[in-house]
């Protein structure tokens, strides 16, 4: 029988972490340039754009992102494309991140007073004018916090790529648990690099949100 | 001809008509305030002539830009109205500076260096040059108003829409902001005002015109209208002022 010394198990655990690291910033990344297409489809003075992004953030944030990844890796391969399990898992958390942050940063975006619009329409600014100047340095401002927020959510969100077998942290201590039968330590050891990902952010989130906890004139 | 000319103004808020038919005429440096009681449609009228509200017939004319029920060039029509809120609407994030420096760069294209010194000058204007690289939140609301005046300035318009812009002010910031706005009218500058300061109202305007259920129900000049009301409905309207 195999042994497995306790470095064994942490290297193999560093390089699952090392790709739930890679997953969480690539669909992150993707999300949000798909997610600021989104964001701006949801709040055009058009219909059909307005509707279709609203259809497309219900449908994601309504469904488990477990079901999403099923989709995308047993539905694809229906249609004769073979997905393998790296690129279902960022194309599914790159949709999933998509559709919340669109969602976030429209909260963001209206939360800027009606005034700021009206002020710069009075002085001739085009829409494309008053979103660059005047809205959209002000959502951002918003926004840092809760994005950053989000960001943990999708951390934890890789763990889920596990089941389509994608060799991130969770699914490399699930095959180490098995094969040392020590599934505790393996696990206690995975949930700490986790934590170890995760909590950087949610303290750098909390720093954001006093930092840019301003006072507003109106 | 009239520097601001309004037609047959019709608004509908769904089935709530309005504005019922304004006819507005505005002289080149003439001072008009517009009084009424809250849902005569005064501020309403206010809005329709930079644009801000639609309007669902008629026409507006300002300086020989025209507003067709609501077709027409709106980026034109308002690089010559400029106009002053009641909550100030200053830009949060921006300096005083940079507040008045904003539209002239992105709308007109004028270079930074001399978008500052426009800027510089229009905070002169309103008695506030050293405050020039002050945030919002560091000025008093009156202070505030003032650089909404020096913003709205900073695009020459030709004429200034002010929307009860001493409502939102503590009573004692309310004389700042009116000094500024007597010099304006001192200076031939065009205005249009709604107003509940209704002594200023007679003393800087050269019309007033009372707005009653969506119409121009009286206008003409304030000493005379206040002397003599010409209806039951303006008369009960100054009553209600004591």
């Amino acid at each position: 029988m195999m042994t497995f010394s306790l470095w064994d198990i942490l290297r193999n655990l560093l390089n699952g972490a090392a790709l739930t690291a890679v997953l969480s910033i690539t669909a992150f990344v993707l999300g949000s340039l798909a997610g600021l297409a989104i964001l701006f489809a949801r709040i055009s003075k058009y219909r059909a754009p307005r509707a279709f992004a609203k259809l497309y953030i219900e449908a994601f944030q309504g469904t488990p992102l477990l079901l999403q990844l099923f989709m995308l890796f047993f539905g694809l391969s229906l249609f004769g494309l073979d997905v393998p399990a790296w690129l279902a898992a960022c194309l599914g958390l790159m949709l999933f991140t998509s559709a919340f942050l669109a969602e976030i940063w429209r909260g963001c975006v209206e939360s800027v007073p009606r005034g700021q619009w009206e002020a710069s329409a009075s002085l001739a600014l085009t829409y494309g004018e008053q979103m660059r100047h005047v809205i959209l340095p002000q959502a951002m401002r918003v926004a840092i916090a809760p994005t950053v927020g989000f960001a943990v959510q999708v951390v934890k969100g890789t763990a889920v790529t596990s089941i389509i077998g994608f060799a991130e942290l969770t699914k490399t201590g699930s095959m180490i648990a098995n094969a040392t039968y020590q599934p505790f330590l393996v696990y206690v050891l995975v949930a700490l690099g986790y934590f170890a990902l995760c909590y950087p952010l949610s303290w750098y989130a909390q720093r954001l949100e006093r930092k840019f906890h301003a006072p507003r004139t109106n | 001809m009239p520097l601001v000319q309004t037609n047959r103004l019709h608004k509908f808020y769904g089935t709530n008509h309005v504005l019922k038919g304004i006819k507005l005429d505005v002289e080149e440096g003439e001072v008009v305030t517009i009084i009424g009681r809250s849902g005569s449609g005064k501020s309403t009228l206010l809005r329709t002539l930079n644009g801000l509200e639609s309007i669902d017939d008629g026409t507006i004319e300002v300086d020989g830009t025209a507003l067709v029920a609501g077709e027409g060039d709106l980026r034109a029509l308002r690089q010559k109205v400029g106009m002053v809120f009641q909550q100030f609407n200053l830009f949060p994030h921006l300096s005083a500076g940079q507040n008045v420096m904003l539209a002239p760069q992105v709308v007109k294209g004028t270079n930074k260096r001399e978008a500052a010194e426009i800027a510089r000058e229009m905070l002169a204007r309103v008695g506030l040059d050293q405050k020039f690289d002050a945030f919002p939140d560091q000025l008093s609301g009156g202070q505030q108003q003032r650089v909404a005046i020096a913003r709205a300035l900073a695009m020459s318009p030709k004429v200034l829409l002010c929307d009860e812009i001493t409502s939102a002010l503590d009573p004692e910031l309310v004389n700042e902001v009116l000094t500024v706005v007597r010099r304006l009218a001192s200076e031939g500058m065009t205005l249009i005002m709604v107003t509940h300061e209704m002594r200023f109202a007679r003393e800087v305007s050269d019309k007033l015109v009372f707005m009653h259920e969506g119409r121009v129900h009286e206008s003409g000049h304030p000493q005379e209208m206040f002397a003599q009301p010409a209806t039951p409905e303006f008369a009960n309207f100054i009553r209600s002022l004591h």
